[in-house]
């Protein structure tokens, strides 16, 4: 027996994923829609094995422009569910409904849930569910998913309606719009299934010809079809896509008015307009915020953070985990290879990753509570005025401060930025911004070469910020980036109380899906990287090397180290160090490590600070920090850069630019550093200069002509 | 012609028609911005960009460059 299935649809903040958990409790799986990374979430109804949930992405509509706009027709329109369940946030009924008037002309069962209950109730406004479900030919149900109250009664109904089959859709539209899609229904109908006949007469007249399923239509038929459309724009005087997005809201409008009464039309000052005021208050603003940007970071980097990670690092991998296994292997007599592999490479290699799980859980579930709470919306639209500036919107910054913590959610959350323009600019810049990972690199120099210093993580931070800020100047004045900075429309949702069951579910996720990281790329990389520095050619025969001197990986090494001699840290085991740091950034720590002789080092790398102080001057730290903290990200990063990206040639601009970006950053720093410390001018200083103009010019030229007159239009 | 980013912080107006096209317009027409609208200025971000609007009972947040396309009375 096929099962059921019912689609959860609605718009962002309509409490959607608050329901889905509540519908479907642990049961669930998160995968991927094919071709994006836009999370699909699908879920068994609690108590039923033949009911499958499936929560589609927040949208305001079905039109073309989002990812999660696409992914949501295309699935509703091709790939059908036996049902739609509409959340409906009952506070903000008319934005809501817009979508809703979508939903109902794909031709599928559709049950309304008027969520927020409770808040309605209190506010004291009062909505007539039986007039709205007459209006809208559908049933309604009231729900408070944050009270667990309706969510039963809704499963029920959308059951019902599932096995009862489509209804008939209410005419949302009148008047001219009506008939214009009516003759287009009539031009269409051999061609079209009769579910979609109405879905897709709609989105000819607005031109959207991607939404029609199938191959396209005729080229005689679609002539006609878009003479409908010329006349009914030529009569009503505006295009056909405004015109039938008037219709639904006057509709929605007649529908408010006969549904809906307020009990306080004026406008009263709710809890939240209050919280508002003081948090974007013009001057409080930005002091408040760089207070809660203090606070995340200092509990969850400095206090918590760093005291679960040493907890877990020495006493759980080192005590618990290490010791014991090397004892139990050595007990068994296995050959030392063997044993080296497993204690040092395995648990070594994936146990130093592991130790940042908890800082990262920690800083991901402060970021959930603020995002739940309504923050990171206001956020964007204190920062929007600075990030635009170069190139980006107010929305980049959230992708950048979850980047903070790890790259890979990071770029992930790119994907709430509209345009394509600066969703890729931000993708290009995220990894910039120093994630937790890169944290020990800079504590591992920070103590051996700069005396402990608090400034260079500092330094390191306004690197990356640096970073960012001109790679916006530079790449908006590219081809490839012209045009104007994307539309900042974007909803404030009300403030309201974190809900402990999302944010703690949030969290796991975004950790869980590093832990899956560590299990596999890393593992494996730690394997490959134990058996390349334990092994070495001696005699034309593979032996065990007594010092990683002999290795194979130095052979590696000192094979590619000549290209990072400008860069002032051209020796193999920087170069080695630099390439563990693509499997994993922190993997540069335990690589040297490794490469100095020690099984075992503390995560800043305390054992090693010596050897790495003979190894390195003030300024070719400062390069060598700097090439690892901007170059390509980690292989799981660069995973995330092209899912993201969906496209091979932007990948490669992508990893091509950091790569350039990287070399010419270090090549500045270590070079025009010599020569201010007095050294003679050489090929590479010469190389340095140019490189400093070139960049210069990059900064400072005029946007092109072109793209001033378009940006003027 | 009186736009929307002219309109002072705690005004209200109603939406006359939406310039532009494509979809900037779209997107704010979808918000619930059309024309007929009522619309307050409820404030400017602290760096005087972008609004903060109150439409159909929710807050919007809009660049002041979108709201000139928005013709209101």
């Amino acid at each position: 027996m096929t099962p059921i299935t019912i689609a959860l649809a609605g718009n962002p903040n309509s409490g959607k994923t608050t329901l889905f958990n509540l519908l479907t409790g642990a049961n669930q799986y998160v995968g991927n829609w094919p071709g994006v990374t836009i999370e699909k979430k699908e879920g068994l109804l609690l108590g039923r094995q033949d009911i499958l949930l499936q929560d589609l992405p927040g949208v305001y509509s079905l039109s073309p422009y989002t990812p999660e706009e696409r992914i949501t027709r295309d699935y509703l329109s091709l790939q059908p569910p036996d049902a739609i369940i509409n959340v409906v946030d009952a506070s903000n009924l008319e934005r809501n409904l817009f979508l809703t008037t979508q939903l109902l002309e794909l031709g599928l069962p559709v049950v309304v849930a008027l969520n927020m209950a409770d808040l309605v109730e209190k506010s004291g406004d009062q909505v007539d569910v039986a007039a709205l479900s007459r209006g809208l030919g559908c049933p309604v149900l009231w729900l408070s998913a944050l009270r667990r109250q309706g969510a039963q009664e809704l499963a029920q109904a959308a059951i019902q309606a599932a096995n009862q089959g489509s209804q008939a859709p209410p005419d949302c539209l009148e008047g001219p719009v009506l008939d214009a899609v009516s003759q287009v229904e009539a031009l269409i109908q051999p061609l079209v299934p009769r579910r979609l006949l109405r879905y897709s007469a709609v989105k000819l007249l607005e031109r959207d010809a991607r939404a029609v399923p199938g191959t396209g239509l005729p080229e005689d038929l679609a002539n006609q079809v878009s003479g409908v459309a010329d006349r009914l724009e030529e009569a009503e005087q505006d295009d056909g896509e405004s015109l039938i997005t008037a219709a639904r809201y006057d509709f929605i409008e007649r529908l408010s008015r006969a549904a809906l009464t307020r009990n306080n039309p004026g406008l009263k000052m709710s809890l939240s307009d209050r919280i508002d005021q003081v948090v974007t208050n013009r001057l409080l603003a930005l002091p408040i915020f760089a207070l809660v940007m203090f606070l995340m970071y200092y509990i969850s980097v400095t206090t918590i953070g760093s005291l679960v990670t040493g907890f877990v690092n020495d006493t759980v991998f080192g005590d618990w985990v290490a010791a014991p296994l090397r004892q139990l292997l050595e007990g068994a007599r296995v050959a030392p290879l063997v044993s080296g592999l497993v204690v040092d490479g395995v648990v070594g290699g994936v146990g130093a990753v592991l130790g940042f799980v908890p800082q990262m859980l920690v800083l991901f579930l402060l970021l959930g509570i603020l995002e739940d709470v309504g923050y990171l919306a206001r956020v964007a639209f204190i920062m929007d005025r600075v990030f635009r500036r170069f190139g980006l919107s107010g929305k980049s910054f959230i992708p950048m401060l979850i980047g903070s913590g790890c790259s890979v959610p990071g770029i992930m959350a790119s994907r709430t930025i509209e345009q394509e323009r600066d969703r890729r600019m931000t993708i290009i810049t995220t990894s910039f911004i120093p994630c937790s990972a890169k944290m020990p690199i800079i504590a591992l120099f920070a103590g051996a070469v700069y005396g402990n210093s608090g400034w260079v993580a500092a330094a390191a931070y306004l690197a990356g910020v640096l970073a960012v800020v001109l790679s916006g100047i530079i790449l908006k004045k590219t081809r490839r980036f012209a045009g104007d900075p994307a539309p900042f429309v974007m909803e404030l949702p009300a403030y309201h109380l974190p809900l402990p069951r999302n944010v703690l579910r949030a969290a796991w996720e975004r950790g869980w899906s590093f832990i899956k990281r560590a299990g596999t790329v890393i593992l494996l990389s730690s394997v490959v990287l134990y058996l390349l520095q334990a092994l070495g050619v001696e005699g034309g025969r593979l032996v065990v090397v007594d010092s990683s001197e002999g290795s194979l990986l130095a052979a590696l090494g000192r094979l590619v180290a000549p290209v990072f001699l400008p860069l002032g840290f051209g020796e193999w085991k920087a170069t080695v160090a630099t390439f563990t740091g693509l499997l994993a950034k922190e993997n540069i720590v335990s690589t040297y490590g490794v490469l100095y002789g020690f099984a075992q080092v503390a995560e800043d790398g305390a054992q090693i600070w010596g050897r790495l102080a003979a190894d390195f001057t003030g300024l070719s730290a400062a390069s060598f920090i700097l090439f690892n903290l901007l170059c390509v990200p980690c292989f799981a990063s660069v995973g995330a850069i092209k899912r993201e990206m969906n496209s091979s040639g932007w990948t490669a601009f992508a990893l091509l630019y950091q790569t350039l970006l990287a070399y010419s950053a270090s090549l500045l720093v270590y070079q025009l550093g010599l020569l201010i410390q007095g050294q003679a001018p050489g090929l590479y200083s010469l190389a340095a200069l140019l490189v400093l103009a070139a960049s210069l010019y990059l900064l400072l030229r005029p946007r092109p002509v072109g793209q001033a007159r378009r940006a003027a239009v | 012609m009186k736009t929307l980013d002219q309109l002072p912080v705690g005004e209200e107006a109603r939406v006359v028609r939406l310039h532009g096209q494509g979809a900037v317009k779209r997107r704010i027409m979808e918000m619930g911005l059309i024309r007929g609208t009522r619309v307050l200025v409820r404030k400017l971000a602290p760096l005087g960009d972008p609004m903060e609007l109150t439409v159909r009972g929710y807050e919007l947040s809009l660049r002041k460059a979108d709201a000139a396309l928005i013709e209101i009375e």
